[in-house]
């Protein structure tokens, strides 16, 4: 089973942005599938110039990067928007949903842009049905939010709206760049413990990035990006 | 691949709609712009042909030589005056030609308020037609029935507010003002035209024979003092009229007659062919009508570029919506074929919506546009012509949309997974 495979292997990974300094220099990152990562990292260190890397949106200068049991510098870009449609899930600090679908239709997108997910989804019971269940797990009514306009959300409410778009259609790899940075304590906490708990119920792996070194007891593993990346960057 | 399944145009359709207070506004600019441009087009089509049928159901007109437009001009238009006349005999000539089915003369050269009055046979009601084989239709009353009868065209008898029974006096020459009236031999008014749009609106008929006794004292006399009933018992064919219109048996025989006609080796005649010598005639009036057109033109590039402007206003907003559709799988051209495909269902919209405007205003207002300036238009359901500026507008906002959908792209490439706020 492909769940097997690492969720994440890099080697010798050296990046920078239009043939500037090195922004990233790693000799090796590994990530356990479903295995749970804390990511910290101060403000400007590269942890979102990381997260593109793995989800095939940016490409190295030099290095290997493999997800999931893949090798995204072999592809070509529209393999790799195809792989991250299929096999990622991505949360965001914040503005996650498109502002003009409402909640249920933003978390069935993925299903329509990789059949690979929606045919996931119709395992677990469909697209429409599995967004539900997913919206209740997080706290969210689906009775109440499946037809809300985006908009008209807290933050907080975006966030696990985000987060259930992100799970659908089990994904293997779900990158999280400071999803709860506009949250307040409680609603963080509760927040990540969901997030864990679903990232388990679907056997996902998560690689959570934040400058807030308190968040990292709620994960099975921590690490410090200065302690992996060797490029000097002004952190 | 993902990229077959990606629902650009869905997702664009939904952008548009959760923006609908501007983007209703950026498709009434552009309906409007089209609306504009196309009823230009139709009325200006329709004027055209029109035009082009001031007369038809007339194979040829014979004056004295000079140009075919200047013939048609003073026949027809009444507009300028004949350089010559001709004689009664060479018109019994042409009219006892072989297929000459009937024949119209005209005589020019006197006045009423202004308008012009024309000395003819009741042929001319008979025979004159106009628009698509649209014969002349009293109003009021009916054609010439005594030696000083008169029919007034429409425009004529709504501007002066003639009516039948009514008696008129006509005058010497051109002008409101004449020098000399023929006030001693008042017409009366036995008809009144049904508008057509042409010149014939605005002429006064009488017959041909009031004309030549109205000049039996010299021609700027007040009149002939002999009375009505001798009159009647002369012989008033005239010895001169200023031209005539002919109808064939079969319109092939028109370009012998024509030629015939204008190699007469009695008097210099010419014969024109009325639908050629108007779209000669045409070919230079229309010129401002051409200018109007362009202008027009200009209209919907201004609705065109309000698109444009609410695109890019969107824009920035817009590039985190980018940033989540590169994150869920888009490729980079999606982002760009996005904002194209939303500019030019904008467009879509505006120019159907223009073009149902148009009809249904033309539909509406194509009864008074022929009453009232004779412009009959053409065709009243949107044809090929229609559906090529709906897809000409989409396609040429698709290709103004294609600047900021470029700067998007660049956008989506530079900011990776970060969301620029
Ligand atoms: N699109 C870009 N083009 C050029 N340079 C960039 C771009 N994005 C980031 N950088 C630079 O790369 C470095 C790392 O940026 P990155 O956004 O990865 O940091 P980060 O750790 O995510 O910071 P933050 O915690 O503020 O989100 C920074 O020096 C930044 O200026
Ligand atoms: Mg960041």
């Amino acid at each position: 089973m492909i769940e097997s495979a690492p969720a994440l292997q890099i080697a010798d990974l050296r990046f920078n942005y239009r043939h500037g300094d090195d922004v990233l220099a790693i000799a090796r990152f590994d990530v356990r599938a479903g295995e749970r990562l804390f990511l910290r990292g101060a403000s400007g260190s590269g942890k979102s110039t990381l997260l593109g890397l793995i989800a095939g949106i940016l490409s190295p200068q030099a290095g290997r990067i493999e997800v999931l049991g893949e090798d995204l510098t072999t592809m070509g870009a529209a393999k790799r928007d195809a792989f991250r449609a299929a096999r990622l899930g991505v949360i965001f600090q914040m503005f996650n949903l498109l502002p003009y679908l409402p909640v249920g239709r933003n978390i069935t997108l993925p299903c329509r842009f990789s059949p690979e997910r929606a045919r996931n989804a119709a395992d677990a019971g469909g697209a429409d049905a599995e967004a539900r269940r997913l919206l209740d797990r997080l706290g969210l009514d689906p009775a109440e939010f499946w037809l809300k306009r985006s908009s008209a959300l807290s933050v907080g409410q975006q966030q696990r709206v985000a987060a259930a778009r992100a799970l659908i259609g089990r994904p293997g790899l779900i990158l999280a760049d400071e999803p709860t940075s506009a949250l307040d304590a409680d609603s963080r906490d509760a927040f990540i413990d969901l997030l864990k708990e679903e990232c388990a119920a679907s056997g996902a792996a998560l690689i959570f990035v934040s400058h807030d070194s308190s968040l990292a007891d709620h994960f099975d593993r921590a690490l410090d990006l200065s302690d992996l990346n060797t490029a000097s960057v002004t952190a | 691949m993902s990229g077959a399944r990606f629902p650009i145009l869905s997702l664009a359709l939904r952008s548009i709609l959760n923006r609908a207070g501007t983007a209703l506004l950026t498709i009434l600019t552009v309906a409007i712009s089209v609306t504009l441009f196309l009823g230009v087009e139709k009325i200006r089509h329709g004027a055209r042909a029109s035009f082009e049928n001031t007369i038809s159901g007339v194979d040829l007109i014979v004056g004295a030589r000079s140009s075919p437009v200047n013939l048609l001009l003073y026949s027809v238009f009444h507009i300028g005056d004949a350089t010559n006349n001709i004689t009664w005999e060479s018109y019994q000539a042409v009219a006892g030609a072989p297929n000459v089915a009937w024949t119209v003369p005209v005589s020019l050269g006197d006045s009423h308020r202004g308008y012009r009055v024309v000395g003819t046979t009741p042929g001319y009601f008979e025979h004159y037609e106009y628009g698509s084989g649209r014969s002349l239709t009293f109003a009021e009353g009916a054609s010439f029935a005594d030696l000083f009868d008169a029919v007034v065209g429409a425009e004529v008898a709504r501007e002066l507010g003639y009516e039948t029974g009514q008696e008129i006096v006509v005058a010497h020459g051109m002008g409101s003002v004449s020098f000399v009236e023929h006030d001693a031999n008042p017409f009366t008014i036995t008809g009144v035209l049904a508008p057509t749009g042409t010149p014939v609106d605005r002429s006064v008929f009488v017959t041909l024979e009031a004309i030549e006794a109205i000049h039996l004292e010299g021609s700027t006399g007040r009149g002939t003092a002999l009375p009505a009933d001798q009159l009647r018992a002369m012989d008033l064919a005239p010895e001169q009229i200023t031209a005539f219109f002919v109808g064939l048996d079969t319109p092939v025989a028109a370009l012998r007659l024509q030629r015939q006609v204008n190699t007469y080796p009695e008097e210099p005649l010419q014969a024109v062919i009325p639908g050629v010598a108007l779209a000669q005639l045409w070919s230079v009036i229309g010129a401002a009508e051409r200018t109007l057109a362009a202008v027009a033109a200009f209209v919907v590039l201004t609705g065109l570029v309000s698109i444009l402007t609410a695109i890019l206003t969107s824009l920035n907003e817009r590039r985190r919506e980018m940033a989540i559709l590169r994150a869920l799988g888009a490729r980079p051209h999606h982002v760009f074929i996005l904002l194209v495909a939303e500019s030019a269902l904008l467009a879509l919209a505006g120019a159907v919506i223009g073009t149902g405007l148009t009809y249904a205003g033309l539909a509406g207002f194509s009864p008074l546009l022929e009453a009232r300036f004779g412009i009959l238009i053409p065709q009243l359901l949107p044809g090929l012509y229609d559906l090529a500026i709906v897809g000409l507008v989409t396609a040429a906002a698709a290709v103004l949309g294609a600047g900021p959908a470029w700067r998007a792209y660049r956008h989506s490439l530079a900011d990776g997974m970060t969301i620029r706020v």
